[in-house]
């Protein structure tokens, strides 16, 4: 017996968990200033010089954007594993994808929207071209969407593991390096004037298989720590 | 069928099974490597253009090979004990990911010294050699995950999750150096033609000897896993007493 349906209960869900993040407001603003700060350091340590920065714009703006969203991964499950409301979703009867594949997009809207945003101030501040900006949000939308969606089983694994957060580090970034690749190759491409049509369409493609893989490996580690 | 199956699934069963197997990986495992060396650095013919030391492609190649085996194998282990709930299927995949990690070390090492002389640089950062290397962190992350959770049957299936997530690489590695230009050449080895019989059978000889090297330290791994889940039980006293 189902009471409420797939759509409504997610959208609760979702509801639920976007009050819960901007109840507790230093977590979202955390890695959009850790990005914003990360990237300030770049020019002072490598050199000022635009010429220069622009040939490493790429790197670190991903780089940096990928560190900024591995921060606040940690917290996707943790504090309702803590008080127990995880463990009420997973017996609520509504399939655990759909739910982990919401959250995982609530998670999204809070850690990785805020850092799209913010991306151009800090391309800008590198010295990239205005042509490039649309590559690099978009490139920055898909990256940090696939970096929720595989982060999700992460976080979910190490649910209740001591020293969860570096072991999380440890099994995340493995996975969305093939990410970054694309991602930095796609700005790169962009900034030096060529068309980032084909990694950004490669980096689309491991976004649906990150999407749709994703919730399903995310509701087995759930269901594995919740044991 | 299916009762051999669940006994062998008993770890009094297994543990004697296993105790008979391993020298019949061991032995053969052995002559083979060591028909292997002397054939790929004694008398295989030098390479016209890469000279002596294209010889270390004897131990590269094997070991990048197997690298790649043991993870599905791994993988394979990992579904088995998760659909199944199997214990010994977690064990099996909880052995191989330590002979994994070091074949892919060895696969990564091997190809650096040859990189050397070859390419003129330790290590390019190019599709092959980074997937390789993604595939030691993977495995380095299965034995972390593995040795953080404290209840072992929940470090089984969480780890088992990983591994499977973790195929996705397989696949990228093995077609690397087609779908990229890569500075890594590709395949030769199952090539007709592209090697003579005298330079390839020191190759197989050499490949088929890790793969029974690695049945081989599977079998000690499991038997030393199986005295460490069972070491309270009463049958194993008995069978480390007779």
């Amino acid at each position: 017996m189902q009471a409420t349906g797939l759509l409504r209960a997610g959208a609760l869900l979702y509801a639920r968990d976007l009050k819960l993040a901007f109840r507790r407001w230093e977590q979202v603003t955390q890695p959009v200033v850790f990005f914003l700060m990360v990237t300030t350091l770049f020019p002072l340590a490598l050199s000022p010089d635009t010429a220069q920065l622009r040939e490493v714009a790429a790197g670190i703006v991903w780089v940096a954007a990928l560190l900024s969203a591995l921060l606040a991964l940690e917290f996707m499950f943790r504090s309702d594993y803590e008080d127990g409301t995880l463990e009420q979703l997973v017996l609520s009867g509504q399939p655990l994808w759909w739910l982990s594949l919401v959250k995982a997009m609530a998670h999204w809207t809070v850690s990785g929207l805020p850092l799209v945003v913010a991306s151009p101030l800090v391309a800008a501040s590198l010295a990239v071209p205005a042509a490039a900006q649309p590559t690099v949000m978009v490139s920055l939308l898909l990256g940090t969407g696939i970096l929720s969606f595989l982060g999700a089983v992460g976080a979910g694994l190490t649910l209740g593991v001591r020293r969860g957060s570096v072991l999380l580090s440890l099994l995340v970034l493995p996975l969305t390096m093939p990410a970054l690749i694309f991602g930095a190759r796609a700005v790169d491409m962009a900034i030096m004037g060529d068309s980032s049509r084909g990694p950004l369409l490669l980096l689309a493609a491991m976004f649906i298989l990150s999407l749709t893989l994703g919730p399903f490996a995310t509701s087995a580690a759930l269901k594995v720590s919740m044991e | 069928m299916w009762t051999w199956f669940h006994k062998l699934a008993s770890p009094p069963h297994f543990y004697r099974i296993a105790g008979k197997v391993i020298p019949w990986f061991s032995w053969p495992a052995l002559i083979l490597i060591l028909l292997g060396l002397y054939g790929g650095l004694v008398v295989a013919p030098m390479d016209y253009q890469q000279g002596e030391g294209f010889r270390i492609f004897y131990v590269h190649v094997p070991s990048a090979i197997m690298s790649m085996f043991v993870y599905s194998n791994m993988a394979i282990a990992a579904g088995i004990g998760l659909i199944w709930r199997m214990k010994l299927a977690h064990a099996v995949a909880a052995a191989s990911a330590p002979i994994g990690a070091w074949f892919t070390f060895c696969a990564l090492a091997t190809g650096s010294i040859w990189g050397k002389p070859m390419w003129g640089t330790w290590w390019v950062w190019d599709a092959r050699l980074t997937s390789e290397l993604i595939l030691l962190f993977l495995y380095l992350g299965f034995i972390a995950l593995r040795s953080s959770i404290e209840d072992p049957q929940r470090a089984d299936r969480a780890a088992a999750v990983l591994a499977l997530v973790g195929v996705i690489n397989l696949p990228i590695i093995h077609y690397s150096v087609v779908w990229w230009n890569s500075l890594h050449q590709g395949s030769t080895m199952f090539k007709s033609g592209a090697m003579s019989i005298e330079m390839k059978w020191p190759a197989l000889a050499m490949l088929f000897g890790f793969m029974l090297y690695f049945g081989a330290v599977l079998f000690v791994r499991l038997r030393a896993e199986v005295i460490r889940r069972e070491r309270n039980a009463t049958w194993l006293k008995q069978e480390l007493a007779r």
